[in-house]
This record gives structure tokens, C-alpha cells and sequence, in this order.
């Protein structure tokens, strides 16, 4: 008399898995609807400073990003290590903002409600977004939001 | 003759949940779920022309002059001060509590909901930079000026409302800005033109 038998004469009773892909579709809907794709590959590094009294950025589809700050560690060799600004998939001098934003522009349904959101690095001196600063005055887009993180 | 039903081949559905895997793992890659947030400010319009704006005068006491020099440190009001006496100093500036003539006029102004009331909205707290400033420390003092205000903000609401600013509807949030104007000039060293929200 064997104790452990291979007929096996009690097998484990087959799990059903016919529900699994509707649980798995659960969690994919929900993804898809929280995510926003990304659209540019960052050319420069940022971290960006931290405040108290800051606001949600609302309205993604109205919002323009400048990224300023040094190049990244790949493209340090070619571009040097000194700030630089950001504007979609570009480098680019401040006097081409005024491109940049009305060219954004055209492709906003709701044009007085144009955001930019300024991603600045916190070693920037403050040179360089006076001059972008400027520039968004001229092209009348007055509404910026300085990005940062919360700190409690 | 009654036919015999024809049964209709189940479909093999296993690989279904491999399917809706691979997508499920897609976005889980690509989702970003970090909503931006940031300091919301607002630029002063372009001048029209230069003459013109160098033509704005705004008498002394109506103005807090905020100055950050290359290596940081900050200047306000005449005093070499930290960053963490910069709330204090802009919420007394802005209130003018015992109407001292050293600081912002007051004026009687009719604002609805809240009846006829002294407010000093001739003021302009006056943010200058170097062009060799940290980047970071123009960020705090903004956002220490921005603080001051939804303070003082805060405070009137209570008092009149009995809630916090952010909790009033938009009626009554209308009065208190009304009351405490948003005036931060900052685009250039020599604007003094307000940029009231």
C-alpha cells in the first residue's frame, strides 16, 4: 500500500478563469482613461522648486510647456552644459517663444484660456526667463504658471 | 419534421486575458499619473510704447520694494531681511491696520457684500531681480508674496464669511479680492504697473 498514489484519485479541481479577462479589462478601461501620453522627449533636466500656495494646472488641452534648464547627460557632448531652453522637441533662442506660442495657439479651441507652464530647473538665474518672460508679455500670452512641487 | 438544433461552436476565448494583458501593460507603462501642478502668476500686458509707461507714477508709501540681488539675499522695504520674515512684512504692508502714513493710502470703496470699507488697493508690492539671481530663490519670494496674500485673504473671509476663502462661492470670493487685490509687479525692473487678478 502506497500513500502517495499516482492515480491520482483526488485531483485539484481546475480553477475558472472565464471571468479573468473581463477583471483584466476592468483595469485596462482604467488606464486608459487616466493616462496622458506623453508627447515630447525631455532634452533638458529640471527639478523644478517647491512652494506651499500652489494650483492645479486645469485644462490640459489649453496649457503650452517651456522646459528650461541644463541639457541632458546624452546630449551634454554636443550642446555644452549651459541652460538651455526647451520647446517641444527642440532647442530653441528666447525670441522663438513668440513663435512657439502662436503656432500653440492655432491649435487651442479656446485661445483666452492659454496657460504656460514654466518648467524651469532651480539653478536657472533668472536672466534667461526674464527674456522668455518678455517675449510672453509681447505675444500677449499673460497667464504662466511656475511649476513646482508641493511641500507641506 | 422538426429539425434537431444545431449547436453553435464555442469560440476558444484563452487568450483573451493574454491579450488584454499586453494592453493593460502598455498603458500601465505609458500612464502618468502625476497631475502638475505650480505657482499660477499673471504678466502684466505689453506696454504700448515706452514713453507711456515710464509716465505711471505711484507714490512712495504705496510701494514695498522687494529687491534679490545675485547671491540671494533679499532687500525689502529698506531691510536686509530672510526669506521667512518676507509673509509678515507684505501682510502689514497690505493691511495698514492703524492707517500709519508710512504705508499704503486707504481709500473708502464700496465693494458689494461687504458694504463700504477702507482698502488700500493703490499698492504695488514691487519684485526686483538681478540677472544673476537663483532661480529658486525668486520662486520662494513668490511664492512668500502669494502666501501673504491668500493669508490675509483667509482671514477677512472668516471674519466676514465665517469660512475660508477657497470654500466661498464665487460671488463672495469676488468681494474679498476686491478688497485685497493681487498687485505684484514683476516682469520688469522699472514697471510699477500693478498686475491686479
Amino acid at each position: 500500500m502506497s500513500r502517495f498514489n499516482k492515480d491520482g484519485k483526488k485531483e485539484m479541481p481546475e480553477l475558472n478563469t472565464s471571468s479573468l479577462p473581463d477583471l483584466i479589462f476592468t483595469i485596462l478601461f482604467f488606464f486608459m482613461i487616466v493616462t496622458t501620453m506623453r508627447e515630447v522627449t525631455l532634452k533638458v533636466k529640471f527639478v523644478v522648486p517647491s512652494g506651499t500656495e500652489l494650483e492645479k494646472l486645469e485644462k490640459k488641452s489649453a496649457v503650452s510647456f517651456i522646459y528650461v534648464g541644463p541639457p541632458t547627460d546624452q546630449l551634454r557632448a554636443a550642446m555644452g552644459s549651459g541652460t538651455r531652453i526647451q520647446l517641444n522637441d527642440r532647442f530653441a533662442e528666447p525670441a522663438e517663444v513668440m513663435d512657439f506660442i502662436a503656432e500653440e495657439r492655432t491649435r487651442m479651441t479656446d485661445q483666452a484660456a492659454q496657460v504656460v507652464s514654466m518648467k524651469v530647473d532651480q539653478h536657472t538665474q533668472m536672466g534667461i526667463i526674464t527674456d522668455i518672460k518678455q517675449v510672453l508679455r509681447k505675444s500677449w500670452a499673460l497667464k504662466i504658471n511656475y511649476s513646482a512641487t508641493n511641500r507641506n | 419534421m422538426a429539425r434537431k438544433k444545431r449547436k453553435v461552436p464555442s469560440l476558444n476565448a484563452s487568450s483573451t486575458a493574454d491579450i488584454s494583458f499586453i494592453l493593460l501593460i502598455f498603458f500601465l507603462v505609458t500612464t502618468s499619473m502625476d497631475t502638475d501642478s505650480g505657482l499660477a502668476r499673471r504678466l502684466p500686458p505689453p506696454p504700448e510704447d515706452e514713453q507711456k509707461e515710464a509716465e505711471i507714477d505711484v507714490k512712495e508709501r504705496n510701494v514695498l520694494m522687494i529687491k534679490v540681488n545675485a547671491a540671494g539675499q533679499l532687500l525689502c522695504g529698506g531691510d536686509y531681511i530672510e526669506i521667512d520674515q518676507l509673509c509678515d512684512r507684505v501682510k502689514v504692508f497690505v493691511k495698514n491696520e492703524n492707517n500709519d502714513p508710512k504705508l499704503p493710502e486707504k481709500h473708502a470703496k464700496n465693494i458689494p457684500l461687504l458694504g463700504v470699507c477702507a482698502v488700500t488697493d493703490k499698492h504695488v508690492v514691487s519684485v526686483q531681480t538681478d540677472r544673476g539671481t537663483n532661480y529658486n530663490v525668486y520662486f520662494q519670494v513668490q511664492n512668500e508674496l502669494v502666501r501673504a496674500y491668500n493669508e490675509l485673504r483667509d482671514e477677512l473671509s472668516k471674519a466676514k464669511f465665517g469660512r475660508i476663502f477657497a470654500a466661498l462661492d464665487d460671488e463672495h470670493q469676488a468681494a474679498i479680492r476686491e478688497y485685497y487685490p493681487q498687485k505684484i509687479s514683476e516682469a520688469e525692473p522699472k514697471n510699477y504697473g500693478g498686475t491686479g487678478r
